[in-house]
């Protein structure tokens, strides 16, 4: 990877038909960097998203995912990202050593390496315990770091975050923020779209999409200095309110 | 090579942990072949009938005895008066009434014919056809023998082979039929399933995530149903010659190779169907109605395709289950070659590839 920019998007747009989900947006995340990506339901953040993880394919535009371009070398991006969906992303017939193995198999990784991979995280977790249980039976919050953690197996340049405290406890959303730290500590680029605004005040850099624009970017503190309020949630709900856009 | 490896292995496990469905999936060709062979026989054996014998004569009373004698009837009781007839009808207790007009024997002697009228419950009209038939053959037979008393200047008989299936074992027929019905419900339904799950789930969108090719998931998910279905065709093709007597006439391995290769046609409509279905409900609604039905209704096992009206013959075209009931009905009863399934094979190979290039081409634009 050459620069120290992890992503960069310049004017990427995504059309369905006459609807803009994603509307021209240009910004970039530097390397090492967690980067909050906010948005009412249906501002297109899930789409830009996707579009970054090769999921969907941009209308037009231009963007480097971990030093790659997002059109030509999707391959290459794929073996650089790490993706962590909304909807809980591991096999809940499996257990929890079963999904280690099938996703660290997917992304190439030798049967040492899994092996070694799987101790350390079932001592990490502190699920030792938990090694043969069905995941179908484990709390959300359990699942959404396992879910993490499998993203992160492969030591990923940039691992992309949709919504994943979703539905979670405070606490243990406070444990997965731990986590995604502790990620960026060791260099990996943390990309993470939230409806928490606490979580919001965890990010290096935020930027709030309206409407398919992103109408700010900037760290928490410039962005509540910027709009004259004193945290996060007035920040997003006076942007919001701009939105002409109905929830999808 | 790996990654596919490791893809395979999953797939197994999800099979593994859901033993019920592997159990129906596995009993259920079994239980077929032999419900389908002992329960499901147009034969009918020990029928109750009834008896109105106006003539009491000779010829009337060696009739009645030979209906007796014969293992497809027992005769209940006599009846005395036609009154009577209605009344055992509806009791239910018999399924035909044979009634023999007075002056039985003095009638065939003077006036040289004769009429014995069957009355047959016909709610179930299968059976009474066939007891009908049953009883109309052992009349015929009695004729036939006094006349051979006499002296009559001619008599035409028919002389009747059944080839192939000399006598006449339904089972022939649906052996071939159950097997393109399993194959169907195993490959295509379970593929398109376990399919639409991962998308349902959203484990799909991690997966194309990674840097997995897509067509190795595909094919991927296809080999745990492919086996399982090799072990159905085994298990059904020992069943059928063992235990249900159908012999396999022509070359196992040809018939072998063509039930694999519909074993492939249904795993790649499978894969259609899983490319348009959303949801595990609609992927099931789609295999049963838009292939099981089809498989059952069009193919010739259940009803024979020559008796539809044009339409649904040209319809029944486009169902592959109907080609390979061709083939195999050919290959294992009538003990054919190659040379003379070899158009057919080619259809369903055809097929075959169509929907299989179509579905891949469908699953890897859906990923834009």
């Amino acid at each position: 990877m050459t620069g120290e920019l992890a992503i960069s998007v310049q004017e990427l747009t995504k059309r369905f038909g006459d609807f803009t989900a994603v509307d021209a947006v240009t910004f970039s995340v530097s390397r090492g960097e967690i980067f909050g990506f906010l948005g009412a339901n249906g501002a297109g953040k899930t789409t830009a998203m996707r579009m970054l993880c090769g999921l969907s394919f941009p209308t037009s535009g231009q963007a480097q995912v971990a030093g790659f371009d997002l059109f030509t070398e999707s391959e290459k991006i794929k073996k650089n990202i790490g993706y962590m969906s909304q909807k809980f992303s591991l096999y809940e017939d499996l257990t929890i050593v079963e999904n280690i193995r099938f996703y660290g198999g997917i992304y190439g990784l030798t049967d040492e390496e899994i092996r070694s991979k799987t101790e350390f995280m079932l001592h990490h977790l502190h699920l030792e315990d938990q090694a043969k249980t069905l995941t179908r039976s484990l709390p959300l919050g359990w699942k959404q770091k396992i879910s993490f953690s499998v993203a992160m197996l492969h030591r990923p340049q940039i691992v992309f975050l949709d919504e994943p405290t979703g539905g979670v406890d405070p606490v243990t959303r406070r444990e997965f923020w731990t986590m995604i730290y502790q990620a960026a500590h060791e260099g990996t680029t943390v990309f993470v779209t939230t409806h928490y605004m606490d979580e919001a005040e965890y990010c290096d850099r935020l930027s709030i999409m309206v409407d398919g624009r992103i109408e700010a970017l900037d760290s928490p503190q410039e962005l509540k200095k910027q709009f004259g309020v004193a945290n996060m949630e007035e920040v997003f709900v006076k942007l919001a309110r701009k939105a002409k856009r109905t929830e999808a | 090579m790996k990654q596919f490896l490791f893809f395979v292995q999953k797939e197994f496990f999800h099979l593994w942990r859901d033993k019920r469905t592997v159990w129906i999936l596995f009993g259920m060709p079994v239980t077929q072949i032999l419900i389908f062979g002992f329960a499901l026989t147009n034969e009918v054996k020990n029928a109750r009938i009834v008896v109105l014998d106006n003539a009491q004569d000779g010829a009337s009373r060696a009739i009645i005895h030979e209906l007796s004698a014969s293992r497809y009837f027992d005769i209940l009781r006599n009846l005395r008066s036609p009154d009577e007839l209605e009344r055992t009808f509806q009791e239910g207790k018999i399924k035909m009434a044979v009634v023999l007009p007075a002056g039985l024997e003095n009638t065939m002697l003077h006036e040289r014919t004769a009429t014995i009228q069957l009355i047959a419950d016909a709610t179930d009209p299968n059976v009474a056809q066939t007891l009908a038939n049953y009883a109309t053959a052992i009349i015929m037979d009695y004729q036939q023998r006094q006349l051979g008393e006499q002296t009559v200047p001619y008599t035409i008989n028919t002389e009747m082979r059944m080839l192939y299936n000399p006598q006449l074992k339904e089972s022939y027929n649906f052996v071939p039929g159950v097997m393109a019905m399993v194959l169907m419900l195993v490959c295509a339904m379970m593929t398109s399933i376990s399919i639409v799950r991962e998308k349902e789930m959203g484990t799909m969108e991690v997966i194309l995530v990674s840097p997995i090719v897509p067509i190795r998931v595909v094919i991927a998910k296809m080999v745990p149903y492919f086996l399982l279905s090799a072990l159905n065709i085994a298990s059904i093709l020992l069943l059928s010659v063992f235990v249900l007597d159908v012999p396999i006439r022509g070359t196992l391995l040809l018939l072998v190779a063509e039930c694999l290769l519909f074993t492939i046609t249904a795993l790649a409509l499978g894969l259609l169907i899983s490319s348009v279905a959303e949801s595990q409900q609609v992927a099931m609604l789609i295999s049963l109605m838009g292939l099981f039905l089809p498989t059952i209704m069009l193919s010739g096992f259940m009803f024979p395709v020559e008796n539809m009206p044009v339409p649904l013959q040209i319809i029944s075209n486009l169902v592959p289950a109907k080609w390979f009931y061709y083939i195999v009905k050919n290959v294992m009863i009538k003990g054919l070659t190659l040379e003379y399934v070899w158009k057919e094979t080619l259809v369903l190979v055809g097929m075959t590839t169509f929907f299989m290039t179509v579905s891949i081409l469908k699953f890897k634009t859906r990923l834009e």
